[in-house]
């Protein structure tokens, strides 16, 4: 299969094991682009890409940013603190007026959950989630899947823990979605309040103990508390959310065995990881970035193959 | 669909030897020569090329390449078949260096077209020459020609040549498939 099975890239869930082995290998070709002394190939010159980010991000967009430019699409930027949604208008509308211009594919992050689907149903043009709210953020998925799949040689029957926020976690649905059509078998692990109630119904493995959890993984994908998304307080303090579901190097050299650590970025340092573990031979941290450049050339790549030309 | 021998494999490995030939005659002992074979059919040409020089006629070092022109072709998002990329494997610098380009049967010239611009991602070669096995005469639509070339072919629409290789396709031989009419 050389093709997509869909038009828009709204969330893993849509996905075919297939659709992510095919992604997976178009960017070990990009992998190889992106360390040539020239890293950029003419494929999308002709595509024009929107980033919408109606909420911050910095590396998700520097990522998408530099793989757009990479395959030599055009690339306009638009983030809601500069725009007219300050001034009540509505998604349709603003993202009407930019494909106006000419606009063949939207890459856009929305604090609203659905916000990619209800999009793609009403503009005329190929939508990428970038992360909508709580719900899924595809290319994360994508990107974390890659970088085992690069250091572990395959998912199938890999055991992954997802440790910490499961609750407001985006990247938590979507990696279990992907590693779970890949073969891998997935466990969450964290403090009772960040874990929702019905996680279980996805089939994933749940443990409040982080020694039992990283002593049962290969790959522990360790999550950042999002104290942004928090409206309560979910656990007592940061010192104690330290103690019960910190990565520490002691903790990881009295396991049995070498497990891989991985981040999606930012790194609360001393929080979630320690200093020593996130710049240690078992954190695949800065392969992760390295290879979302890849991992969203090949998905735009993939989608804009699916824009037949019609002159 | 008839087909029609062109070469068999005697034939063939004559041609090989020579175009091996020809290749030291212009690059002598292959220090500032690389050899790039265009993904996929051209690695089989390229690797039976590479034995000949290196067991038939001692050149040592060869540095050799494959190059996937995917990504620069010109009929992205054209055709009904999405285009499939290939690995490309080049270990080294082209800056300076005189590269050969090798692909099996060139047709209307738009990959290489496409290689030549491929090309540029991995530095300023010194110069680049082309090397086919077949070349299908009459059928180009940019002026490119090859430097070293195998056999011409008078091959008209939708005709094809396919060529085929014993570690692939089971036996070594090129030929003239044509629509019955």
């Amino acid at each position: 299969m050389n093709e997509l099975s869909v038009d828009h890239l709204l969330g893993i869930k849509d996905l075919t094991k297939e659709d992510i082995q095919l992604i997976h290998k178009t960017a070990d070709q990009f992998k190889e682009v992106i360390n040539r002394p020239i890293k950029k190939v003419p494929s999308l010159r002709d595509i024009t890409i929107a980033n919408l980010f109606f909420e911050n991000s910095t590396r998700t967009k520097l990522s998408f940013e530099l793989a757009e430019k990479r395959l030599s699409a055009d690339v306009i930027n638009f983030s809601a603190a500069q725009s007219s949604v300050k001034k009540g208008e509505t998604l349709i509308d603003t993202v009407n007026n930019i494909l106006a211009m000419k606009v063949d594919i939207v890459v856009m992050r929305h604090p609203n959950p659905g916000a990619g689907v209800f999009l793609s149903k009403h503009v005329n043009a190929r939508i990428v989630n970038a992360g909508d709210g709580a719900h899924e953020h595809p290319t994360q998925a994508l990107l974390d899947s890659y970088s085992i799949r690069e250091k572990l040689g395959t998912l199938e029957g890999k055991k992954v823990v997802i440790v910490g926020d499961i609750l407001h976690s985006r990247v938590a649905l979507s990696n279990i979605y992907c590693l779970q059509k890949l073969g891998a078998e997935v466990m969450v692990c964290g403090p009772a309040t960040l874990i929702p109630t019905h996680i279980k119904s996805l089939g994933v493995k749940v443990e409040y103990n982080l020694r039992k959890a990283l002593e049962w993984c290969d790959v522990a994908n360790m999550l950042r508390v999002q104290n942004e998304r928090m409206d309560i307080s979910y656990f007592p303090s940061v010192r104690e959310y330290v103690q019960q579901y910190g990565v520490n190097k002691e903790l990881l050299d009295s396991l049995k065995k070498k497990i891989v650590i991985m981040h999606p970025g930012p790194i609360n340092r001393g929080v979630e990881i320690t200093s020593d573990v996130a710049d240690s031979d078992q954190a695949i941290i800065l392969n992760q970035v390295e290879n979302g450049v890849a991992v969203r050339m090949a998905v735009l790549y993939l989608i804009a193959s699916k824009i037949q030309r019609n002159d | 669909m008839s087909q029609k021998l062109l070469l068999n494999a005697q034939e063939l490995d004559i041609i090989l030897h020579r175009l091996a030939c020809q290749l030291i005659e212009n690059h002598n002992r292959f220090e500032k020569t690389a050899l790039i074979g265009l993904q996929p059919r051209g690695r089989f040409l390229l690797n039976r090329l590479s034995v000949i020089l290196q067991d038939h006629y001692g050149v040592k070092d060869l540095k050799i390449g494959l190059l996937d022109i995917t990504f620069y072709r010109d009929d992205f998002r054209r055709g009904d078949e999405p285009l499939k990329a290939n690995s490309t494997d080049i270990q080294f610098i082209v800056e300076d260096i005189n590269v050969v380009i090798v692909d099996d049967v060139l047709y209307t010239g738009r990959s290489i077209r496409a290689a030549l611009t491929a090309l540029q991602s991995f530095g300023r070669p010194a110069s680049i020459e082309l090397l086919t096995l077949i070349d299908r005469r009459f059928s180009r639509h940019l002026p490119i020609q090859p430097d070293y070339n195998g056999r011409q072919v008078d091959a008209i629409g939708d005709q094809k040549v396919k060529v085929m290789w014993n570690e692939n396709d089971g036996e070594d031989a090129v030929y003239l498939l044509k629509n019955e009419s």
